[in-house]
Formats: C-alpha cells, structure tokens, sequence
C-alpha cells in the first residue's frame, strides 16, 4: 500500500517536472535553441547532425564549440579538449545537484544516466524547486524536467532546422543576451544560502580578470578563484554570527 | 582527424557527447561522496555558481555572433539596468529582462544593427 502510494507520487513529481517546460525558463532555453538552429544550418550541418549534436551533447556552449570545429575542419582530439574545458563546469554542477535529489537507495547507474541531462536551466530550476518536494519525488522531477526540455529542444532543431535560417540581426542579438540575463536572475532569486550571492558577484568580477591571465581556462580560474573566495568570506561571517 | 575523416557523427560522438558527459559523470561520483549541509557541499556549490557566473559574465563581455561588433558599454549598460530593475521591483525576473532587452535593442537599433 505505501509502496503503490509512493509510486504513485513519483509519477506525479515526474509530471510535475515535465511541466517546468512550460515555465519562463522553459520558454527561454527554447528561444536559445531557435538561435542554436539557424547558427547550425548557417554553419553547413545537415538536419540529422544538428538534431543528433543537440540530443546527444546537450549543452549549448559545447554544442556551439562542435559546430565550429566541424565547420573549420578542428581536428577531434582538439575539438574533445576544447569541449571539455568548456564542460569542466559541469563537476561541480552536478555534484552539488547529487546529495539535494538522491534518496539512500538511489542506484549510481540511475544516476549516471539522468547526469547527461543536467545542464544550466535543468539545474538552476531544480535546485529552486528542491525544497518544496518531498525528497522521494525529487529523483522523478528532474527526470521528468530534464528529458522533457531535451526531447523538446531536440524536435524543436528538428523541425525548424532551415524555417529559421537567418534571424534579423536585433532578434538574434537580444535572443542571444537572454539567457545571461536570464541566468543571473534566477540563480540570484533562487538563492537559499548567502554564499550564493557572494559567489555570483565575484564570479562576474573575476571573469574578465581571468579571461586575462588565461584565456583558454578562465571559466575554471574564475570558479575556483571566486568560489572558494566567496566560501571563505560565508564562513568566517557564519562564524562571526554564530 | 577531423569531421571530414571520421564522419560527422563519430565526431559528435568523441568531441562532443564524451568531452561534455565525462563531467557529468565526474559528478556523480564526486556528488555521491558529499553529504547534504556539509562545509564541502557548500565549497562545491559555490564553485559552481561561480562557474556559472563566470559563464555569464563572459556571455555579457565577450559575445559572438551580432553582438561580437558591438560596444562593450552598451552591453554592460544593458545588463545592469536590467538587474537594477530586477532588484528594485523585489526580483522580479519578468520585468528585469524586458528592460536589459529593450535597452540592448534600442542601442543596437541606433547603431545601425
């Protein structure tokens, strides 16, 4: 009886998720993605290798780095280390995604498989949804959000691949600065910890230091740097007020 | 080797799908290993964010595409109103972005864009 009641609000929490499309960040990640296709079909990709790269990398900003290195002729082992510098970001997102939905029983197989869908807005918005769901349902939100925006923006290179191939350049300037701004709102909004905002801010003070100093790592620099400078400053005012 | 040699699809494959899972990957197990409130779990959540920040701020500075001519001022002037908005209508996100935008497209408008 728990058990059938358990199943039952899993599948209820993965409906849930699902509907996370059709939130203003669901929204705005899909208008990214009209952008992602007209840079693709520009860029000489066929229909099918656009909608495979989105499916199977899921991540813009590496899929921005394969179109240019298809398109320039980059050699694989140079495209792979460009993609996993860009990626690297990926480690911490999503092990601190891991101990807010996993339950104990929870298999590593599972959760390898589900990894694949974690990217920016999966992560922003369901670390701030996280609170509100019990922790049994947390596993079924995200999957039920994470593949439904892949499978989504999957159809949606699909079937607007060539529609979209040149957007005037005012939509694609302003569709392209949306999801920054976008981005640093939610994060700032969803913030529970106070380490949050000291990471935001210096995050965005540091990068252009490090795009400086090290151009080809400086989105790692940057987390490093200003993370751990933002978990020092929390602490020492955690312990001042405690 | 490139695209050509190997075929589109083998590269995706190497180049994209395992430059990008391999840190997923990484953090599940990394994830696994942090329990939840404890000092290194709020270590690697302000990494992340960080990161994230640093992914933004570079998107703001250092665009490409329409927005790689344009200048660096109009971009950050943009950016800021919008946030300013954001914060003094108690977060709200909607309108936030709606001026970052507008600005954005009215100075690329009187640029010529």
């Amino acid at each position: 009886m728990t058990d059938m009641l358990a199943e039952r609000s899993r599948g209820y929490w993965f409906v849930q998720g699902m509907k996370g499309l059709f939130s203003l960040p669901g929204f705005i990640l899909m208008s990214a993605f009209v952008g992602f296709t007209a840079l693709a079909f520009q860029s000489g990709l066929t229909r099918a290798e656009a909608t495979f790269l989105t499916f199977f990398v899921w991540a813009l900003p590496s899929q921005m780095i394969v179109v240019g290195a298809i398109s320039s002729g980059m050699g694989v082992l140079a495209a792979f280390l460009a993609v996993s510098l860009a990626s690297i970001r990926m480690t911490p997102m999503v092990a601190a995604l891991v101990p807010e939905i996993r339950e104990k029983k929870t298999s590593s197989a599972l959760l390898i498989f589900l990894s694949h869908f974690v990217a920016i807005t999966a992560w922003v918005y369901t670390l701030k949804k996280v609170q509100d769901i019990p922790r049994e349902g947390r596993i079924a939100f995200f999957a039920g959000l994470g593949m439904t925006l892949t499978l989504v923006n999957t159809a949606i290179v699909f079937s607007l691949y060539g529609v979209v191939s040149q957007l005037p350049p005012i939509a694609a300037g302003t569709l392209y600065f949306l999801t920054p701004m976008y981005f640093v709102m939610s994060i700032w909004e969803s913030a529970r910890q106070a380490v949050i905002y000291w990471a935001l801010a210096l995050g965005i003070i540091v990068a252009p230091a490090s795009h400086y100093v090290a151009p080809q790592i400086d989105m790692l620099v940057t987390g490093l740097v200003a993370g751990t400078f933002a978990y020092v400053i929390d602490r020492s005012r955690r312990k001042r007020a405690a | 080797m490139t695209a050509q040699e190997i075929g589109v699809f083998v590269f995706i494959l190497i180049a994209g799908t395992l430059g990008t899972d391999i840190w997923r990957w990484l953090g599940v197990f990394g994830g696994k290993q942090l329990s939840e409130e404890s000092e290194a779990l709020i270590w690697v959540r302000s990494v992340a964010t960080a990161l994230v920040a640093g992914v933004i701020a570079s998107q703001v500075l250092y665009p490409g595409g329409v927005l790689a001519g344009t200048p660096m001022i109009l971009r950050i002037g943009a950016a800021a109103a919008g946030f300013a908005v954001f914060l003094l209508l108690k977060k709200n996100m909607v309108a936030g972005i709606a001026v970052a935008l507008a600005v954005l497209a009215v100075g690329l408008h009187f640029l010529g864009i």
